[in-house]
């Protein structure tokens, strides 16, 4: 089954120079292990394949049920001199809430009950 | 000792909301105030403004704030901290002085500096500091002849030699964000500065209050609509214990929400390795942070671990690099794509013909895909805002540029609108050049006066 990480997560973005940092938060307990088994870097450097020109960085924080990935290359040199209308990855945030993901086997049960 | 102390955050940058920290301190009981007004830009800006008038080079924003707020701040013994001294916080002072004496009070103002190191970068060049950038490796004698600021990173120590000389307002040049919040409970709680759990416990909450409302209902993705009373929206307060045990809360008398979802996508805010938070004062571990909800908009943070800080302050140095100009244009119904792209191909050919030189030239289509490109919906939109940036050290180039847009309006696609406000003007391109170097060669200056 397809879930889309925008009905289970919340997040928010940033910048650091020209690497932008999405923060991913399950919305639920019992949704973490889904995010950290399924939204791994590959997958998310695929995401963002247009948007992340260089590589991708995952951090697990499963006390706050949350990801921290960091995009590298993402936001045009950053700071003042990007060329970027959202030149800080503010909006990335929701970017990464469009992921589609694809569940299998008893992962899917949680969201079937 | 007391038994807990309240530290109010005011601004989360230069420009946030004027009203916050007026709030903070006339309603309910708080200890500290503290105000984050810098930024790597603001740094370059503040030293250009320090240049052109020896009395500026600080956020000036604080001078009719301490005005309207000091007569509460003293009735209610409340102190203030900020970073806001920028390069100049000698010149804040006075300027603080100044307004303390007109409304007839005699009010002891500590000031930190030491951290602008760019009349130094000669001498430790010549002593072989090189200022390494952080990202690249490169000496910064690649960029020494348009270094515009130069500033270490102080933490919480020097704040808390300033409280401990009696200072109620203490202005510091580049401190962190953290920093400011931090000094305050090693002060009250006597804590070492070596007890790496408490010092990575208040520099988490001060990572939380850094950015004034994000954490407390501002730009929260999880439940926006369910923000109350966002027009007066109550900045983040953290009610700090001897033990190091924090609660996040604000005045109930205000809008906003603090809850286990807002403290968490702040603490997720421009961060990187989670386990390893560095600062000049501690390494905190936000992989150990325990979050509960206690009540209603209050939010403990407990359990947390640091380990200790590193031998080194960080240096943030700007340079100029070039300059930027930007401009839109609208585009309407039918067919609003295809008019700003051809637009758009007319003014790269003109810019062609005319030899104009850019490293970068960027068009986006707002409206349509400019936050999220490609991952956005394809669908045809009423209208469309063409925005054209161009980047280049060529300031004749960028200049030509702004003369170029306006023209589009009668010998371009029909149907646009929105050219207003005059030639877009260059601005200046300031970059940013990450460095360390160890604490043992700078030294922290503290006064009381």
């Amino acid at each position: 089954m397809k879930i889309k990480l925008l009905d289970i997560c919340h997040s928010r973005s940033g910048d650091k120079g020209d690497t932008a940092n999405v923060g991913l938060i399950a919305k639920e307990k019992k949704y973490y292990p889904i995010i950290e088994k399924y939204v791994t870097k590959e997958v998310v450097k695929n995401h963002f394949e247009k948007i992340c020109l260089g590589g991708v960085e995952r951090y697990e924080l499963p006390n706050l049920w949350a990801l921290n990935f960091l995009l590298h290359n993402s936001l045009g040199g950053g700071g003042t001199k990007s060329l970027k209308n959202d030149a800080q990855g503010k909006t990335l945030s929701f970017a990464l809430l469009r992921l589609e993901i694809e569940i299998s086997g008893e992962d899917a049960n949680i969201f079937e009950k | 000792m007391k038994p807990y102390i309240h530290i109010a955050s005011g601004q989360g940058f230069w420009g946030d909301l004027l009203t916050a920290p007026i709030n903070q301190v006339k309603y309910g009981n708080i200890d500290y105030l503290v105000m984050d007004y810098l930024a790597e830009v603001t740094m370059s800006i503040l030293q250009k403004q320090k240049l052109k008038n020896p009395k500026l080079g600080f956020a000036t924003d604080l001078i009719p704030l301490i005005e309207e707020i000091l007569p509460i701040c003293i009735e209610k013994n409340i102190k203030i901290i900020t970073n806001g001294g920028g390069v100049n916080p000698i010149a804040c002072k006075d300027a603080i002085i100044s307004v303390a004496n007109k409304l007839g009070f005699n009010v002891k103002i500590g000031v930190v500096r030491g951290d602008d190191i760019l009349e130094k970068i000669d001498f430790f060049l010549s002593n072989n500091i090189d200022l390494k950038n952080m990202e690249t490796n490169k000496s910064c004698a690649s960029v020494k002849e348009k270094i515009l600021s130069s500033n270490v990173y102080f933490g919480a120590a020097p704040i808390v030699e300033a409280l401990k000389l009696g200072a109620q307002i203490i202005i510091t040049g580049r401190t962190t964000d953290t920093g400011i919040t931090l000094a305050p409970m090693i002060y009250e709680f006597d804590w070492s500065l070596n007890d790496w759990n408490k010092l990575a416990s208040g520099t988490i909450a001060g990572h939380i209050l850094e950015c004034g409302a994000q954490s407390s209902g501002g730009n929260f993705s999880y439940d926006w609509e369910s923000v109350p009373n966002m027009e007066n929206i109550g900045f983040p307060i953290a009610e700090a214990y001897p033990n190091g045990e924090i609660i996040i809360t604000k005045h109930k008398e205000l809008g906003g929400q603090v809850s286990l979802q807002t403290i968490k996508e702040q603490l997720l805010y421009e961060i990187g390795d989670p386990k390893n938070y560095i600062t000049p004062d501690c390494i905190a571990d936000f992989t150990t942070i325990d979050l509960e909800e206690i009540g209603e908009n209050k939010v403990k943070i407990k359990n947390v671990k640091g380990k200790p800080s590193t031998e080194f302050y960080k240096v943030s140095m700007t340079y100029l690099d070039g300059y930027t100009a930007f401009s839109t244009l609208t585009y309407c119904w039918p067919n609003a794509l295809k008019k700003a792209k051809k637009a758009d191909e007319i003014l790269r050919k003109r810019f062609q013909n005319l030899k104009l030189e850019f490293e970068e030239i960027r068009t986006e289509f707002l409206g349509y895909n400019s936050c999220h490109y490609n991952l956005s919906e394809d669908v045809e939109p009423n209208e469309i805002v063409m925005r054209i940036g161009v980047r280049s050290k060529d300031f004749k180039s960028v200049e030509r540029f702004g003369k170029e847009i306006a023209p589009l309006i009668l010998t371009g696609p029909p149907g646009v609108t929105g050219f207003a406000g005059g030639r877009p003007k260059p601005s200046e391109v300031i970059a940013y050049w990450p460095s360390l170097i160890l604490k043992n060669i700078i030294q922290p200056i503290v006064e009381i006066f």
